[in-house]
């Protein structure tokens, strides 16, 4: 019981991050049909470059707030990422749009290699790693052999992320911004015949999907205390995973695909064994693409035509 | 003669290598109800979806008050205040009735929703009703209503309709011709119209073309068009005189 829920702690923590990077490639995919593969390299891109705020506003600037060092690094993470994002649509995706399928998508692979060859020739291929931070552990159930843990950490990516998610279901629900995001999605030349720019609404998809994807990206740094240029791969399938099995274009079907992901890796982990953990997430990408192809909230009524 | 609000001149359409529309040219002036006729596939909506650019005319050339829009993005030329309710509705079917709406006053960004939200409703209730409802679940005659009521929403000073009849309950069609002309009459609103329902059509229109595989091969007025033999023989035998 008490490793079940410890493990149910840990499970959300990953699923929290999985689900933010896969909001990026549902609503990517939404709006223009495309699997953009390198949006796990956005997100390594950012966890980097949270890395490298926090080194500057720790060292250089002095700030000795924890709270505040994270809090400018989130923001320029995100403002950073989604230029880089937006920059990477403009360039490698919006000219090939119109021409054969498979064009933007050879497109994104090959941006997905740029991107991680990019960081490791101007970072240095060794593993980055910071100061652990927010260590403190609050013990929910203390036990002689195995104490139920929850640390600073932890809350704070269960805080941010549940603070972001809202904030940003209402910007898609609420606001005209949303609404002609989610008009394109559904009708894109219905959208442009009522006067929406749709190549200004595909960008600013891409941003808002990077901003996501960089929430995800500081939190991976605080978690884990480590990045390397290669971690945009296996977290960037596994969001990708998490999309597919929460319905690939349903936005709440991201966070659920993500937070499953999560919990199936970590109790994987816990109760078979560590190494085959990744193994464990791609069988249900198999499992999910043959028997439910359409995922958990994938498109949920029928359509008169 | 002023110059007409819309003026399509010499517009040849292809779709890859297939030509949909052979040098079409067409006016149509302010105020005006003007309307196109022509059986299945003579490239009805290929010239409306052209006016706005998508697909673009390959040449040719087209004015709207004077502006050349030929080449201009499809999002701008909306943005002069021509409004479409294209062929199949195209209702977001995963959006409210009220979005639909609100999204047909995008190009004001929703500044004047609620005032126009009575006059849309007033002229077709049914909307009111179905308010909350997914525009996927309405029927079909629903959609149509939702189209234009759309439509209207942005204010136009020109309406363009492919085909508002199709599918619905004559009523219903009376009911939405009715609209048309009351607002041609009472707001200047300049209508052009795409139909099968030849007879409604022209009896509804000051001026008519007829379209034929993609080339007008008639124009006249309503009256002259409806007595016209060829266009009696092949638009209107059968349907009700």
């Amino acid at each position: 019981m008490e490793v079940f829920l410890q493990q149910l702690i840990n499970g959300i923590t990953l699923g929290s991050i999985y689900g933010l990077i896969a909001i990026g490639y549902t609503m990517v995919f939404g709006i223009i049909g495309m699997v953009n593969f390198a949006h796990g390299d956005v997100f390594m891109v950012s966890a980097f470059i949270a890395v490298i705020t926090f080194l500057i506003v720790t060292t250089w600037l002095g700030i000795g707030s924890i709270a505040l060092a994270l809090f400018i690094c989130l923001i320029a993470a995100m403002v950073l990422t989604s230029i880089w994002n937006w920059t990477i649509e403009r360039v490698a995706y919006r000219p090939l749009r119109g021409s054969f399928r498979l064009a933007p998508l050879i497109s994104a692979i090959g941006m997905s290699i740029f991107l991680s060859n990019f960081v490791q020739v101007a970072q240095g291929p060794r593993n980055k790693p910071v100061t652990p931070m927010l260590t403190d552990v609050i013990t929910l159930i203390r036990s002689d052999i195995y104490s139920v843990t929850i640390s600073y950490k932890q809350i704070m990516i269960w805080a941010v992320t549940a603070v972001l998610l809202m904030g940003f279901w209402y910007l898609v629900q609420k606001t005209p911004l949303g609404r002609a995001q989610r008009a394109c999605e559904q009708d894109r030349k219905m959208a442009s015949l009522l006067g929406i720019d749709v190549d200004r609404t595909i960008s600013l998809t891409f941003v808002m999907g990077a901003a996501l994807a960089a929430v995800a990206g500081v939190m991976y740094m605080v978690y884990y205390g480590v990045v390397s240029f290669s971690d945009g791969f296996t977290p960037g399938v596994k969001a990708f995973t998490a999309a597919v099995l929460g319905g690939i274009g349903s936005l709440p079907g991201a966070v659920i695909g993500g937070l499953l992901i999560g919990l199936i890796e970590v109790f994987w982990s816990a109760y078979f064994t560590i190494d085959y953990k990744d193994v464990a997430a791609f069988s249900i990408l198999v499992v999910v693409l043959i028997f439910m192809p359409q995922g958990i909230l994938g498109k949920p009524e029928v359509e008169k035509v | 003669m002023t110059e007409p609000l819309l003026a399509v001149r010499g517009v040849e359409t292809y779709y890859g290598n297939i030509i949909a529309l052979k040098g079409v040219d067409m006016d149509v002036h302010e105020g005006e109800i003007v309307t196109l006729i022509g059986a299945n596939g003579a490239g009805k909506s290929t010239l409306m979806m052209t006016i706005f650019g998508s697909p673009r005319a390959r040449t040719g050339r087209i004015t709207y008050a004077g502006v050349d829009i030929t080449k201009m993005p499809t999002h701008e030329i909306a943005r002069l205040r021509i409004a479409q309710s294209p062929e199949g509705r195209r209702i977001f079917p995963r959006m409210t009735v009220m979005e639909n709406l609100q999204m047909g006053a995008a190009i004001d960004d929703f500044a004047h929703v609620d005032e126009d939200l009575d006059k849309v409703f007033a002229l077709f209730p049914r909307l009111k009703e179905r308010i909350a409802q997914r525009g996927g679940t309405l029927s079909g005659g629903e959609q149509q209503m939702l189209a234009i009521a759309r439509a209207l929403m942005s204010r136009p000073k020109m309406l363009l309709l492919d085909e508002p009849s199709l599918g619905l309950a004559p009523l219903v069609v009376k009911g939405i011709f009715d609209a048309i002309r009351e607002l041609n009459r009472t707001e200047g609103l300049t209508v052009f119209l795409v139909e099968q329902n030849a007879f409604h059509a022209l009896k509804l229109a000051h001026r008519g073309y007829v379209m034929v595989n993609g080339v007008v091969t008639m124009s006249g007025t309503g009256r002259e068009l409806l007595a016209s033999p060829e266009v009696r023989a092949a638009y209107l035998e059968g349907g009700h005189h």
